[in-house]
């Protein structure tokens, strides 16, 4: 080895392509569709040069399941729970959306309990998912530990999610006009107990592991920079806009919910690189355990969902007793209930940015259109401009710091 | 109108829609507030004037969303529709264009990157053609798809269904073959202008042609007799409108036998089956 590198010695491609490597040609290589990195079914056609990334053509809709056309043929009610597949990994987060869209066709008042159940299993739903993205970002630049950590306390929040609703990942918890079922008092107690001891020790450990890690800031940082205006450019939003410095939360600037009452910061990122992605979200993190303690502390008690019996259905016990609420089950089970005509664009926060639904209602009880705004499509499409010069092994990087479930970016 | 809702609160801008109306001028077609949203709808042409004219005079910096909506009995039957946000004014605003199969709108890829794939998408699901887009390929649906799937008139299970075959040792593609009938509901109530016809009403519906012989004399005779005498219009309509009501007792009799002969149908299997189920019994 020794001798072919003094041969190759002083002798550069450029000036002499004969001698060491003949003339190079760019080639092109498939990354995925099935790559472990690539958090589900991405390929993407990258052309390189050398070990540098000169173009990266993403190609999606490898798990399009034609949920929008689905929902055209579906009641409003029978819709909801394919918000729950979209994204998988943070399921409650999509259901927000779609209920706040149908209730704001229907102008309809949810009670606060309700409101603060939402805001509350939102923030769960966020943990949840950054349990995942944090997880498996630090395991492709190649820490494997803390991911184990986290995957411990997505189990508990997976446990919470069934305790409230019966259903580990698709919830179908939110109702348009509250939510389906109150929560034991247990429930919220445990959820205090764990915010206070478990979660921040899992987390708090998992996160020292790496946040001042050598390795994982080699892998990190400088990477991927986004500047402000590329961001806006580029249609990002989350936890994205803020790692290029932004602070643009909708939960703080277009509030929903009960989140005008609550207190939480809204951390930025200061070099916008991958590194500063990864710490907005450890931070929202900790907000969110924030958020909760609120929720807990100022959740009154009360209905946990609209009376208005023409859109959400009675209880059981009360169908037993009345004729009405007889009537009124078997109607909104069977034709639904019907939304004004019009047209509302409603985006929450999700988790991992502006996820927003574009209901067009023509006055039925089936949406005549229903457009998804995924969060992933934006980000996944400017993967080619944030790549671009950097080596083949910063993509699981860029890709994680992303946060793309495909689930939601294919619908 | 109160409002009681708890979605995510965007703060309307005092007469916007009149600001918007006087800077774009002769480009808007119509401004619609509706929901504390506004949307504008502008003329095709002038699309990529007016966003940019959003983006760089009223601050709305990010394209969050191109959707298309497709009406079918408009002229123009697309609706492709543009969501900005402005995150210094916190506000939202949506625009409007109309368009069809073989009009062509203006992309706006120089303006928003972003656009796109966004572009891509509405082609794909729509037809709906961008000049000036220079990557307009399908995205979501599969290679070599054909037919745009979000249209009202592509049949929800689509055309073709795809299976591994053992024999070709590969994945083929088979026109789709349904193990039941798509069953879709219509739950308008009658009072609300059904838009189904029941099971045999199509009949009555159909008869009026089928049974045309002995009508055509005495509405053509009422016809004349119409035009002989117009002042005298209440005897000759009275006797228009008999033979009118006539047809109709007839179709309902010509539907009636059709029925009869329809109904001893379900009765043959059912008259059979309990001899079957002794049989196997035995």
């Amino acid at each position: 080895m020794s001798d072919y590198i003094e041969k190759l010695d002083h002798v550069t491609d450029a000036e002499d392509p004969t001698l060491g490597d003949t003339e190079i040609q760019n080639y092109t290589i498939n990354f995925g569709p099935q790559h472990p990195a690539a958090h589900g079914v991405l390929r993407l056609v990258m052309e390189l040069d050398g070990e540098i990334v000169e173009r990266c053509d993403p190609h999606v809709g490898l798990l399009h399941r034609g949920t929008e056309k689905l929902i055209e043929y579906k009641t409003y009610l029978q819709a909801l729970p394919y918000f729950d597949r979209l994204d998988y990994c943070s399921p409650l987060a999509q259901e927000h959306s779609y209920v706040l869209a149908i209730e704001k066709l229907l102008n309809l008042e949810v009670p606060i309990r309700a409101q603060y159940l939402r805001v509350f299993f939102a923030e769960l739903t966020r943990i949840c998912n950054h349990m995942l993205n944090l997880g498996s970002h630090v395991m492709d630049v190649g820490a494997m530990t803390p991911n184990l950590w986290m995957f411990e306390i997505r189990e508990d929040c997976l446990n919470f999610f069934e305790r409230a609703s019966g259903a580990r990942m698709h919830a179908a918890w939110y109702r348009p006009g509250g939510v389906h079922q109150d929560v034991p008092l247990k429930l919220l107690t445990d959820i205090a107990d764990w915010l206070d001891t478990r979660l921040p020790r899992l987390f708090e450990d998992a996160i020292s592991l790496v946040a001042d890690n050598r390795i994982f800031k080699q892998r990190n940082v400088d990477i991927a920079v986004v500047s402000k205006e590329d961001a806006l450019k580029w249609g990002f939003s989350g936890p994205m806009i803020r790692g290029s410095g932004i602070p643009w939360d909708l939960r703080k600037s277009q509030p929903y919910d009960v989140y005008d009452r609550m207190e939480f910061d809204v951390p930025v990122g200061t070099r916008f690189d991958c590194y500063d992605r990864f710490m907005v979200r450890v931070e929202e993190v900790r907000q969110s355990a924030r958020i909760m303690k609120q929720c807990l502390s100022e959740m009154p008690e009360g209905p946990i969902a609209s009376f208005d019996r023409k859109v959400v259905p009675p209880k059981r016990g009360e169908m037993k007793q009345s004729m009405e609420a007889l009537i009124h089950h078997f109607k909104l089970y069977t034709e639904g209930f019907h939304v004004p005509a019009g047209e509302v664009y409603v985006a929450t926060e999700s988790p991992k940015g502006e996820f927003g639904v574009y209901l067009v209602s023509d006055g039925s009880n089936k949406p005549y259109r229903c457009k998804i705004r995924p969060t992933a499509f934006s980000h996944l499409q400017a993967m080619d401009f944030m790549l671009k010069g950097h080596m083949l092994a910063d993509t699981t990087a860029v890709l994680g710091a992303m946060d793309i479930v495909f689930g939601e970016c294919d619908r | 109108m109160n409002i009681v809702h708890s979605a995510p609160l965007v703060q309307p801008i005092a007469g916007l829609a009149d600001t918007l109306r006087s800077a774009l001028g002769g480009q808007v077609v119509e401004i619609v507030e509706a929901y504390d949203e506004i949307s504008v709808t502008v003329a095709r042409e002038s699309v990529a004037d007016v966003l940019t004219v959003l983006r760089d005079r009223f601050d709305y910096q990010q394209l969050m969303e191109i959707a298309g909506v497709d009406y079918p009995d408009r002229a123009e039957r697309f609706e492709v529709c543009y969501h900005l946000l402005s995150v210094t004014r916190n506000h939202r605003v949506r625009v409007k264009v109309t368009t069809d199969e073989g009009n062509a709108v203006p992309t706006i890829t120089h303006l928003w990157p972003v656009a796109g794939w966004l572009e891509r998408e509405v082609f794909d699901m729509y037809g709906v053609l961008f000049a000036g887009n220079t990557d307009l390929r399908r995205i979501l649906t599969d290679y070599g798809f054909r037919g745009h799937p979000q249209r009202k008139d592509f049949p929800l299970t689509g055309y073709v269904e795809l299976r591994y075959s053992e024999e070709a040792k590969r994945v083929v593609y088979e026109p789709v073959k349904l193990a039941q009938d798509f069953r879709t509901f219509d739950f308008m109530s009658p009072w609300e202008g059904a838009q189904y016809i029941l099971p045999g009403d199509e009949k009555a519906q159909a008869a009026p042609p089928a049974a045309p012989p002995p009508p055509p004399p005495p509405v053509a005779a009422a016809k004349v007799e119409e035009v002989k005498a117009a002042p005298a219009a209440t005897p000759t309509a009275k006797k228009a409108a008999k033979p009118k009501a006539a047809p109709k007792r007839k179709a309902a009799a010509a539907a009636k036998p059709a029925i009869t002969a329809e109904a001893p149908k379900p009765k043959a299997p059912r008259a059979r089956k309990p001899a079957k189920d002794s049989g196997g019994d035995a």
